[in-house]
């Protein structure tokens, strides 16, 4: 944790860091780094925990029940959003969920007191940028693929005065093409701005406590109070940033699948 | 901040691990397992509603059986209710038959009876008649000396046997 003696950085936790060196492809080095371990650790939890809902009993186990649970919140979630056409996409949105549930979990999970260096992978703009993305062409392909260039009415709504077409339709596509950034960023923001806070909150704790027992227990305890507090909360961002990025993907395909 | 300092160094890995893993969480697990897991909780809404729809199905049964055997009880219930009011009846002609022919009998009898009485008592009465005669005729002779008639005598007791 300390860069310099006594100091502690809390940005620390977000430095990507080389295991192996791995190869070579455009001119960047692809290895396998901290930030590709948590990933696949992440989707390897994913698997297992999706594996103890395969078994298919017609009375679920509690393991099935919790799966069936996660299946089914995404379906109902897109069955509302979507309508019965949402189902075919719930396949995309309940994979971004997931990924990026277990993502947001494992990076708060207390592997340090193993001597570990817990990653959050969704703290990092490149890997949510390319979720982001990757919604953000879904919505486009599937806008221009089923209504063409009729897609375009999607930043006119219902019943604009024909003169101010020209700047609403502008308006609205600034705001489409928002859309990317702003779902990329929520999610890079709000994990990076927790782990911060855990991260500087726990310095107070462990400067305080060497400064002598007296701001030990003026300010440590207090500190240490807070991060239990805040660890609390921090689990229900990871849950609620999750939900909020597949919740918005499902309502702009929506957008795109249902032309208002 | 390392997620931005480091952006132009790390962007190429970072792409390539999140673009593998979330391939393999959508194609294994987004397409592989999901629908699976739907096809169960599919499988299993239906059958629950096939179930209840079986059970409903029974039940529309079960009330139409009640309601027929209501109707038959109803029925068999009225229909015995007939029979016990027309044996009823039957019986009742039959008894009234027998009593008016008992009592046609009854009376042919007393009046037979009374004929006799009347009958008798004519002829007690004739015979007291006779008999006060004679002991009039008796006493007349005894005490007066008189000879009376019997027609006379017989006369004289009838009016005063009237008189009692």
């Amino acid at each position: 944790m300390a860069t310099e003696e006594g100091k502690i950085d809390p940005m620390h936790q977000f430095e990507v860091q080389t295991i192996l060196d791995g190869f070579a492809l455009g001119g960047q080095q692809i290895a396998l780094t901290n930030s590709a371990v948590w990933m696949l650790v992440a989707v390897a939890g994913l698997w297992a925990f999706m594996l103890g809902g395969m078994k298919r009993e017609l009375v679920p186990g509690r393991w099935q029940m919790m799966v069936e649970g996660f299946t089914g919140f995404i379906d109902n979630m897109m069955e509302a959003n979507i309508g019965p056409a949402g189902r075919k996409y719930a396949p995309y949105v309940f994979s971004l969920f997931m990924f990026i549930l277990f993502s947001n979990i494992f990076g708060l999970l207390p592997v340090g007191v193993l001597g570990l260096h817990p990653f959050t992978v969704t703290s990092h703009l490149t890997v949510t940028g390319v979720l982001a993305i990757m919604s953000f062409s879904i919505v486009l392909i599937v806008g221009f693929a089923k209504h063409k260039f009729h897609f375009f009415s999607l930043f006119i709504p219902d019943g604009t005065p024909l003169p101010m077409i020209p700047f609403i339709f502008i308006v609205e596509l600034l705001s489409f093409l928002v859309r990317p950034f702003s779902l990329a960023l929520r999610l890079f923001v709000a994990m990076t701005a927790g782990h911060i806070l855990l991260k500087v909150l726990a310095g107070f704790v462990i400067n305080s406590s060497n400064a002598g027992a007296g701001y030990g227990v003026l300010v440590g305890i207090p500190s240490f109070a807070l991060m239990i507090g805040i660890s609390a909360l921090e689990l229900l961002v990871a849950v609620v940033q999750a939900y909020v990025f597949a919740l918005l993907t499902s309502l702009y395909i929506n957008d795109a699948e249902n032309l208002h | 901040m390392p997620q931005i300092d480091q952006i132009a160094l790390t962007y190429g890995s970072q792409i390539f691990w999140v673009l593998l893993t979330f391939g393999f969480t959508f194609f294994v697990i987004g397409l592989g397992m999901f629908p699976k897991i739907q096809g169960t909780v599919d499988a299993r809404d239906k059958r629950i509603a096939d179930d209840l729809e079986a059970a409903r199905t029974a039940n529309v049964t079960a009330d139409e059986l009640e309601e027929s055997y209501r109707v038959k009880m109803e029925n068999d219930r009225s229909d015995a209710q007939a029979l016990v009011e027309a044996s009823k009846a039957k019986a009742n002609a039959a008894a009234e038959k027998r009593k008016n022919k008992a009592n046609a009998d009854i009376a042919a009898k007393v009046a037979t009876a009374e004929a006799d009485i009347k009958a008798r008592a004519g002829e007690a009465l004739k015979e007291i008649e006779t008999v006060s005669a004679e002991v009039a005729q008796d006493m007349v002779a005894k005490i007066s000396g008189a000879k009376v008639t019997k027609a006379a005598a017989l006369k004289e007791a009838k009016a005063a046997l009237k008189h009692g």
